[in-house]
């Protein structure tokens, strides 16, 4: 039924949408109520603390002077002055460092076990009452045992991007190996392929896509996580950063945090799509 | 070629298959000699599949046993190559890497460049030499099963096992991969077992044909011989003398006698050693 859209007909409408939006974004603040600056509810202003009260005006700022603020942060993203104040670029390099830390682990971990859940019925099943308890955990859950045992935010952090990319990673990895078509495996019997032969030719490019699936939720779910756990432990990564720019009310930076964090966790996700492509087959 | 009672090079006896309260077959007995080409007809559901996969050591019998050249079959192995009835590629290797996987699994010593080129030497006898760079799925069905007979021979298997490897085929790619088979079944010498339900194919390709009757509790009915002189030629098949006297038998057993034959054995039927029919030119 849907017709094929030409790219730039999509393009075009895209463009057209965020133009409106952002149109729409400046006009309501500069000729608003709010760009006069009329008393704001005493709770709020409380709650923004000085800000509200020294310029009266509304801290919510208009794209154009986003726009300037993002390029001058981009102007220098990796600049250090102190522990607090740092680039946004090492931020979110903080972060990704992280998130690629917790995530590699959790795939050196989830894969080889995944591939032995999937090729044991018995460890699947010894297994499993864990592995669906523990899944539907919010990793945040595990912050405060993690900042109790390791007694390192920074690696509490990567701790919790661990556990919370584990699952998908095991779970599809487990499912990838368990349904390898089962006229493969007789191949591999017949040809006598041993063991390894046979989990790193057949199993492994069998179960590759469902794999790298499994690695594709798990890293979009790691990102989502992290701007959490930095929230909660402070430091640095672009959590911090978000957590520290509405201490200081400047929610220009926040609108640009927004911003680079969905630009990151596309360009994660893209990644993995990229992999995905490459150890895909079709029949 | 045939010795009843002496020992044949593969000798199934007395195998019998069952599952909780289905019986597939039971006693079933026969021989396949070295170099020879049997193959084996019956209804769907009969226990065809289940005996080659007993054959292949894939499956194995819930009585009796299969023995092949004095020992005991207990597991697959690489003397007996199967080509399977859904080619069973693996999608994600080329053709040439497909056969190259079954060469590595025959000799581990070999290195890439050598697995390659025997790979293509074999991918050449079935005339794919042009295709060893593609993928299954750019690969036509017949392709795809030439690809799997190349992968079987590559290991130089002592006995060929093949399902209907032609059935998922159309009639004039049938017929071309048919004979090639033939060919070069007679050529090598190859010993061979093959399920069909192609009546042609089986005069073509078989020595002797083995008669199934319907399940469950089928039996082997009868074997039948097939006299026809090698070379047969596919095109000219239906010309040569006792051509339409084999074909009219197998047609005759698989519309009536299949059914009829079913259940209790007739008088006087040995499982050892079930009727053997020659046909009189
Ligand atoms: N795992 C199983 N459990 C129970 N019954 C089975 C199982 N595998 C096969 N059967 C039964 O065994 C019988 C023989 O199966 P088999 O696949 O050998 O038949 P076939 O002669 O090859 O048929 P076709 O010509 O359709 O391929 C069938 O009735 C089937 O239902
Ligand atoms: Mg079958």
């Amino acid at each position: 039924m849907a017709r094929p859209v030409p790219a730039w007909k999509a393009a075009l409408l895209s463009l057209a949408i965020l133009a409106l939006f952002l149109g729409g974004w400046e006009l309501a603040l500069t000729a608003g109520p709010g760009a006069g600056g009329p008393a704001i509810d005493p709770e709020y202003a409380a709650l923004l603390g000085q800000a509200a009260q020294q310029g009266g005006r509304t801290p919510m700022p208009a794209p154009s002077q986003i726009a300037v603020r993002l390029w001058e942060l981009l102007r220098d993203p990796f600049y250090v002055r102190g522990p607090n104040d740092q680039g946004i670029g090492i931020q979110v390099a903080w972060s990704l460092g992280r998130v690629l830390l917790g995530f590699f682990i959790a795939a050196l971990v989830a894969i080889p076990l995944g591939f032995a859940i999937g090729m044991s019925p018995l460890l699947n099943a010894a297994l499993n009452p864990f592995i669906q308890v523990l899944r539907p955990v919010s990793p945040l859950a595990w912050m405060p045992l993690a900042l109790f045992t390791i007694q390192d935010s920074s690696i509490s952090a990567i701790f919790v991007i661990f556990i919370c990319s584990i699952w998908p990673m095991l779970l599809n990895t487990a499912f990838g190996v368990a349904n390898v078509r089962r006229e493969w495996l007789n191949v591999a019997r017949t040809l006598e392929a041993g063991t390894w032969r046979t989990a790193f030719r057949v199993i492994l490019p069998a179960a590759a896509p469902t794999i790298l699936t499994g690695m594709r939720i798990s890293i979009g779910i790691a990102w989502l996580v992290i701007v959490a756990a930095e929230m909660l432990v402070g430091g640095t990564g672009i959590g911090y950063w978000v957590w520290n720019q509405w201490n200081n009310l400047s929610l220009a930076d926040i609108v640009i945090a927004i911003l680079m964090i969905g630009l990151v966790g596309l360009a994660l996700d893209r990644l993995l799509g990229l992999i995905q492509g490459w150890v895909s087959w079709q029949e | 070629m045939n010795k009843p009672y002496g020992s044949p090079y593969v000798s199934v006896e007395g195998i019998a298959r069952r599952f909780p309260g289905l019986t597939v077959f039971s006693d079933v007995w026969f021989g396949i000699e070295r170099g020879e080409f049997v193959c084996l007809v019956g209804h769907s559901g009969c226990g065809k599949t289940t005996i080659l996969n007993i054959l292949a050591g894939l499956d194995s019998p819930s009585d009796g046993g299969v023995v092949m050249e004095g020992r005991e079959i207990s597991g697959p192995a690489l003397d007996r190559a199967v080509v399977f009835q859904g080619h069973a590629l693996m999608p994600w290797l080329t053709a040439e890497q497909n056969v190259a996987f079954a060469l590595a699994c025959r000799n581990p010593a070999w290195g890439k460049a050598r697995l390659r080129e025997e790979a293509r030497a074999v991918l050449a006898k079935v005339g794919l030499e042009h295709a060893a760079d593609r993928k299954p799925a750019m690969l036509s069905g017949g392709m795809k099963q030439r690809v799997g007979i190349a992968r079987a021979l590559a290991v130089q298997p002592k006995m060929m096992l093949m399902d209907e490897p032609f059935s998922a085929l159309d009639a004039l790619t049938r017929g071309s991969l048919q004979e090639e088979v033939s060919r070069l079944a007679t050529e090598a010498g190859q010993t061979a077992f093959m399920i069909t339900h192609d009546v042609d194919e089986a005069i073509l390709l078989a020595d002797r044909i083995l008669l199934m009757t319907n399940g469950p509790n089928a039996r082997i009915a009868e074997v039948l011989v097939n006299t026809l002189p090698r070379p047969r030629i596919r095109a000219t098949l239906h010309h040569q003398p006792g051509y339409h006297a084999l074909r009219d038998h197998i047609m005759d057993f698989l519309v009536t006698r299949s059914r009829t034959l079913a259940g209790a054995a007739p008088e006087g039927y040995d499982p050892r050693d079930p009727p053997i029919v020659r046909l009189a030119e």
